[in-house]
């Protein structure tokens, strides 16, 4: 089922401030098709978590409204919204076993709903078979790991089968290995049933990996939508460009004039029709290409070697934050005891940025 | 292992010196006396051994009536305590504003001393010739004839007993269940909430199962504290207990020991091993009980 969101507001009392409102979730406009996995991204505390607790239903927004399919949903409780919720701790009930998890949601069913015992124990292990924990019925919470916690989180979730399918930092909770798996598994999950899932993720690479659609937050605002790749390839401001990727964007002082970008007195790119002017530069680790005649020259501190490519790392006078950081090719011939190293620019991994507003130019 | 054993017992020995000097010997000697048939206080003897005293105990007209007061003190306090300190503290952790001026004062007949607030029970309920309780203004005013709750009829004496004991065991209550609630998740509550279910089924399926282990040590501290009800009987209506008709076990203990009646260890003794046997044995179900119901998370 599509979700929309209209001019979603939620403002919060603030804690420090008396009579100061704190606005988590500020006007959100958007519509996440039928059938996507959504990664709601952003650094802590940016109103990710609110976002997902105004579609749950557990917070009631200030402004705005809030659709299912084309059903409002803005002023419905939690339980008639038809969500699946899993928590970032799983909040599994610890006296309760595994299949007693899972069925709880269809036990409040009412009315026509109500099913029969029989019944729900089937629906359960189906679910349980989805996720993969069917072996597991009888144990505690306590008994499984945190990745098979996990599933049953998701099992309880989705054994009413929900419109939509909520998870909060699904994976922060685990290892990095079972991240990864998990990760492919989530995947495969919301594939096999279709259902609307949109998870909330400070990781940037986490949400890059699985989502067919993310949404960058940053201080109650969306900042961009779009496919993985489209948001990475063509961010819409510097706040964007530094979140996603890693290695971190190298963001270094720059400025446009007579039709070339400056970096210190080195232009390093043409750049004909653009407004003169300062500029933030930012440039992707992997923009650079190794070139003894190239326009951009920094002094080189180490090499680390990562198999298949090399990363460089060096320092230039503009940079911002640490050091600049190069990743290219290992065979591309860069000697650990060169002083200084000179590349040449692929211009679609550079991005330059408004000096006041941080906006793309 | 065998090295570190003597040490152990040495750090334990401070301990076991003092259990033993006041506990163990004590506990000896009180089935002795309880065994020890005519002891006299003067000379220092008894004329046999034999369960003479633990008869004469259980046919006396005044343990009768100290059981049957015990027993029916427990079996109304301890559910009415414990189920109306369930309600107040549920009510306590869903009020957000005043919450802790709230819970101060029902914590506030905790720290009063027993005495003053027996005093002030008296006061309320009697019904005397020129001092009329509120409790009897109020039901005269209703229409009703007053009763003296301090010296009238038995089941208003027990009445007031049992308010006046749920009344002073509820503040400790109160406290232990209101941090056991403000110690589950919220995300349950959530969950719980999420998956649709009604506030009732979210108390009894979640709440009631996670505070399960604090109401179970709530429930069993509450029985034998009821049991050993003394002090409560004696801040409302008085030291002569038998004639007011509202002994207890450890009141008929007392009086067997020092009272006017006194002066019969023996009686005493036998007396105390009944209320042991019988404490024990209601321990021994409520562990039995709750080994099947109470959920350890």
């Amino acid at each position: 089922m599509k979700v929309v969101l209209q001019d979603l507001t939620k403002r919060f009392a603030s804690r420090q401030e008396k009579g100061k409102d704190v606005i988590a979730v500020n006007h959100f406009d958007f519509e996440i098709p039928d059938g996507q996995l959504v990664g709601l991204l952003g650094p802590s505390g940016c109103g990710k978590s609110t976002t997902l607790n105004l579609i749950s239903g557990l917070e009631t927004p200030s402004e705005g409204k809030i659709f299912f399919g084309d059903r409002d949903v803005t002023q419905l409780p939690p339980e008639e919204r038809g969500v699946g919720l899993v928590f970032q701790n799983y909040a599994l009930y610890p006296h309760l076993t595994v299949e007693e998890n899972i069925i709880f949601p269809l036990q409040n069913l009412k009315g026509k709903q109500k099913m029969t015992k029989e019944a729900m124990r089937e629906k359960a292990l189906e679910v349980a078979r989805l996720v993969q924990i069917d072996q597991l019925m009888e144990r505690k919470p306590r008994e499984l790991s945190g990745g098979q916690q996990q599933r049953v989180a998701i099992a309880r979730a989705l054994v009413k089968i929900p419109n939509v399918l909520l998870l909060d930092e699904p994976l922060s909770n685990l290892d990095a290995r079972l991240r990864l798996q998990t990760r492919e598994e989530l995947r495969r999950i919301q594939r096999d049933t279709g259902v609307t899932t949109i998870f909330v993720t400070h990781d940037q690479e986490e949400a890059m990996s699985i989502s067919d659609l993310i949404i960058v937050m940053k201080d109650g605002v969306v900042n961009q939508i779009g496919k993985p790749q489209e948001v990475y390839d063509d961010p819409v401001n510097l706040f964007v460009a530094q979140f996603l990727g890693t290695p971190a964007i190298n963001v270094l002082e720059g400025e446009i004039r007579d039709g070339s970008l400056y970096i210190g007195q080195e232009a390093v790119l043409p750049m004909a029709g653009k407004a003169e002017g300062p500029v933030w530069v930012g440039i992707r680790p992997e923009g650079f290409v190794l070139d003894e005649k190239g326009p951009f020259t920094c002094e080189m501190d180490r090499v680390e070697v990562m198999g298949r490519d090399v990363s460089v790392v060096c320092r230039h006078a503009k940079m911002t934050g640490r050091n600049l950081r190069a990743i290219i090719p290992a065979e591309s011939g860069v000697r650990p005891g060169q002083r200084e190293v000179r590349f040449s620019l692929k211009p679609y991994k550079v991005f330059v940025f408004d000096r006041e507003s941080e906006a793309r130019r | 292992m065998k090295k570190n054993n003597w040490k152990a017992w040495l750090y334990l020995l401070p301990a076991i010196a003092f259990l033993a000097v006041f506990m163990i010997y004590p506990l000896i000697d009180v089935c002795v006396y309880s065994l020890e048939e005519n002891y006299s206080f003067a000379s220092g003897e008894a004329t046999g051994i034999g369960l003479a005293n633990f008869r004469h105990v259980l046919s006396d007209p005044f343990f009768v009536q100290a059981l049957r007061n015990t027993f029916l003190i427990v079996i109304i306090t301890v559910p009415v305590s414990t189920g109306v300190s369930l309600l107040i503290s549920l009510g306590l952790s869903s009020i957000k504003r005043l919450q802790n001026a709230f819970q101060t004062i029902y914590f506030l007949p905790y720290v009063t001393n027993t005495l003053a607030v027996g005093l002030v029970f008296m006061i309320l309920f009697q019904d005397k010739e020129r001092a009329r309780g509120l409790v009897n203004q109020i039901i005269v005013w209703l229409g009703g004839t007053g009763v003296d709750f301090i010296d009238g009829p038995y089941w208003a004496k027990m009445f007031v007993m049992c308010f006046y004991t749920v009344w002073v065991v509820m503040p400790f209550k109160i406290l232990i269940m209101t941090s056991a609630l403000a110690s589950v998740n919220p995300d349950y509550y959530k969950a719980a909430k999420v998956d649709g279910a009604s506030s009732f089924r979210i108390f009894r399926k979640i709440t009631l199962p996670m505070i399960s282990s604090t109401v179970f040590y709530l429930i069993i501290t509450g029985f034998i504290g009821a049991f050993k009800a003394y002090s409560d009987e004696v801040a409302l209506f008085g030291t002569n207990l038998n004639a007011a008709g509202m002994n207890t076990i450890v009141g008929y203990v007392y009086d067997m020991l020092y009272g006017s009646s006194g002066g019969y260890p023996s009686y005493a003794a036998a007396a105390a091993l009944i209320l042991f046997a019988i404490v024990f044995t209601i321990t021994f179900i409520n562990l039995t009980v709750s080994r099947k119901t109470v959920q350890y998370v």
